[in-house]
């Protein structure tokens, strides 16, 4: 499904991501976990083209295409979702409209037509349930006065609006007590599906604990330095990275 | 030869037609208007309030005047499709500056309520006329208002006496409809006595690709307790310059909303003063404007607190792209003794071209100790995050453009006191941004 090579990213002249080699299939979760600022979020940013980060090098494959050519809202259109590690707060744009601009410009690209307003409040009601979210959620403004838990909650939300191939949680546990983590992770596990696959960015194993993947990488200096079974992820809780950087250094 | 020079002449040469074409209530004026416009001239560019609009050169060409009041062939029911349906209103129609009086429809209004022609308001009530004509605006510092009263003639009233609520909404349409450049002196008076309350929509439309000029003055009196609405809704076209004086005097514990929108035009200078002259008054004045290609939209407002314990809300926003030019200048004063003032004033502006241009001047001028006063300017872009993060779900980027722009004028909307017009109005605004609105039924221009 992914295909990454080689990938060089930098911000402002500084480079970040100094080649990294990474496949997804579908069906798989993998967990990317790494130290403080070793690249996590630089790698995700790049993945949905966000456009603060340049490429410099490599190439990035999404289903066949050449996910680097692509504008921000075709990846989304061709199936990438990231659920963002601080999402952004829109005044004035409520959350029904927001969605509904999303589901519609989805089903343009599919050469569907805009789905109906009854469908549409159907379908929002039947997926804020999966993250548990009440049903003022939609007069609201995109995550304006959401508390932290409600603002993870609605990206899962808006992950399960739009059914993407390719989800990437971005570091989805930070700032989360333990019963929004619950949440979140279970929404996450009821939108596993054969033909979809997840990325996790962590930096803890408890979120881990919750969305079980399959593979474990740890990214390092822009680099992806170690991949394992889920037992790594254990291991790096349990003595945490130095000894990683240890290793690389 | 000097752009005033013309109209001096004009009036110097047919004052006896503009007179006789009119009613004494207004003519009583003339005289005074004139030796101010003569005096006054057209505030220049070096003036500190007319930096960026060039009042001489908007006047300066030779329009057409319709001193002879001659009917103009419109039937303004089959060119005007109302932007604002499902509104139910008493409507009527100004015709360049003529007020059209052929097939009124049956108006819905309560006794001692008028709402209808200046002209025949001043000849079926020259005390009340005479009032309130002239009372609220001041030519002696104004020189667009001397130059209005020396030829206005006709025009609109709508005057709610004392303890009467009028339930109903009236809209006053201004057509400009002209086979030739035309000038029009729109006179407007909007009177609510005390305990009264009234809201008035005014909508301007341009039917014809010929150059508009209008020099509009409007006179709002607020008595004790009234309860006041004024909207005003500008889709002329871009030949259409408008000037609009617009006063606003209120009473003790009145409660008065005045509320801008344009969203196409050519040059349009809009002038707020407002006069809390009563205790415990407020106001609430707001704006907001859609300005691309060469639109231009300059506003000024003056308020005026005079007494203790008033109340205004100023919150003025544009959107400019392409090469608009934008200004708003807003004072606010404070004299000494009004204390317990409340004031705040906001001005916000987007800027979507590099080739556009807004100045702001935000002012506050305050001689009293005990007050409450704040205000607040920012011009800027769209948040890119925002952006980023909606094109992040599959909204395209111009969409994403357009429902944050939709969203950042919103506020100024939500201070209608009108379900259906704010409905209307945000639905219609969105239509601007989704460049829809010049598509409209029934007008020349687009056809």
């Amino acid at each position: 499904m992914l295909e990454i090579k080689n990938l060089h990213a930098s911000i402002n002249g500084k480079e970040i991501l100094k080649g990294i080699n990474l496949s997804v299939k579908a069906g798989e979760v993998h967990a990317i976990m790494g130290p403080n600022g070793s690249g996590k979020s630089t790698l995700s940013s790049v993945l949905v083209g966000n456009p603060s980060f340049t490429v410099t090098e490599g190439e990035v494959m999404f289903n066949g295409k050449n996910l680097l050519e692509l504008s921000p809202e075709d990846r989304s259109r061709e199936g990438i979702f990231l659920s963002f590690q601080y999402p952004v707060e829109i005044p004035g744009v409520s959350m029904v409209n927001f969605m509904r601009a999303a589901v519609n410009a989805h089903r343009e690209y599919k050469g569907l037509p805009p789905v109906s307003a009854t469908d549409f409040l159907k379908l929002m009601r039947e997926k804020r349930a999966i993250v548990e979210l009440d049903n003022k959620l939609a007069s609201r403004s995109v995550n304006e006065g959401f508390s932290g838990g409600e603002k993870k909650r609605n990206e899962i939300f808006q992950m399960a609006m739009l059914e993407p191939k390719l989800s990437i949680l971005d570091e989805t546990d930070s700032g989360l007590d333990i019963d929004a983590l619950r949440i979140v992770a279970s929404g996450v596990n009821k939108l596993k599906r054969a033909d979809n696959a997840t990325i996790v960015i962590t930096h803890y194993q408890r979120l881990l604990d919750y969305i079980k993947p399959d593979i474990v990488h740890v990214l390092y200096k822009g680099r992806i330095v170690k991949t394992a079974g889920p037992e790594l992820a254990l291991e790096l809780e349990e003595r945490g990275y130095d000894w990683i950087k240890k290793e690389f250094e | 030869m000097k752009a005033e020079q013309q109209y001096i002449d004009l009036f110097s040469q047919c004052e006896d037609l503009i007179c006789r074409k009119s009613v004494p209530v207004l003519n009583a004026l003339r005289a005074e208007a004139f030796a101010h416009f003569e005096r006054l001239g057209f505030p220049s560019l070096q003036g500190e309030d007319y930096k960026y609009t060039d009042v001489a050169k908007a006047f300066a060409p030779d329009y057409g005047l319709n001193l002879n009041r001659l009917d103009i062939p419109v039937n303004p029911y089959d060119v005007f499709r109302c932007d604002v349906p499902n509104l139910s209103t008493s409507l009527y129609f100004v015709v360049n500056d003529v007020f059209y009086n052929k097939e009124l429809p049956k108006a819905h209004l309560p006794e001692g309520v008028y709402a209808g022609g200046l002209m025949e308001f001043a000849r079926l009530y020259p005390e009340i006329a005479a009032r309130y004509y002239g009372h609220g605006a001041s030519m002696e510092d104004n020189a667009l208002v001397a130059l209005n009263t020396m030829l206005a003639q006709d025009g609109f009233v709508f005057y709610v006496p004392r303890g009467v609520v009028v339930e109903r909404p009236v809209q006053l349409v201004n057509i400009f409809r002209s086979d030739v450049d035309t000038m029009a002196n729109r006179r407007l008076l909007f009177i609510v006595e005390e305990d009264a309350e009234a809201k008035l929509l005014v909508c301007d439309h341009s039917i014809d690709d010929v150059k508009f000029l209008a020099n509009q003055v409007v006179e709002i009196f607020a008595g004790e307790n009234a309860h006041v609405d004024y909207y005003d809704l500008e889709e002329s076209s871009a030949s259409t310059s408008r000037f609009s004086s617009l006063y606003v005097r209120q009473a003790g514990n009145s409660n008065v909303v005045v509320n801008g929108v344009t969203l196409t035009n050519g040059l349009t200078r809009n002038n707020y003063h407002v006069s809390l002259d009563g205790e415990g008054a407020t106001l609430t004045l707001s704006g907001m404007s859609v300005l691309d290609g060469e639109q231009q939209l300059d506003t000024y407002s003056l308020v005026s607190h005079n007494v203790p314990r008033c109340t205004c809300n100023e919150l003025f926003k544009n959107v400019l792209n392409d090469h608009a030019v934008g200004a708003f200048s807003g004072r606010i004063l404070v004299k000494e003794g009004a204390e317990k003032t409340s004031a705040y004033q906001t001005n916000r502006n987007l800027c979507a071209t590099r080739e556009c241009r807004m100045y702001s001047k935000p002012q506050l001028e305050i001689y009293a100790d005990d007050v409450k006063c704040s205000h607040g300017m920012t011009t800027g872009q769209l948040d890119d995050a925002a952006l980023f993060y909606m094109q992040s779900r599959g909204i395209p980027r111009e969409e994403a453009r357009m429902l944050l722009s939709v969203a950042f004028t919103a506020d100024v909307i939500e201070q209608i006191r009108l379900d259906a017009l704010r409905d209307r109005l945000h639905r219609l605004v969105e239509k601007r941004f989704r460049g829809e609105l010049a598509k409209c039924e029934g007008c020349r221009i687009c056809k």
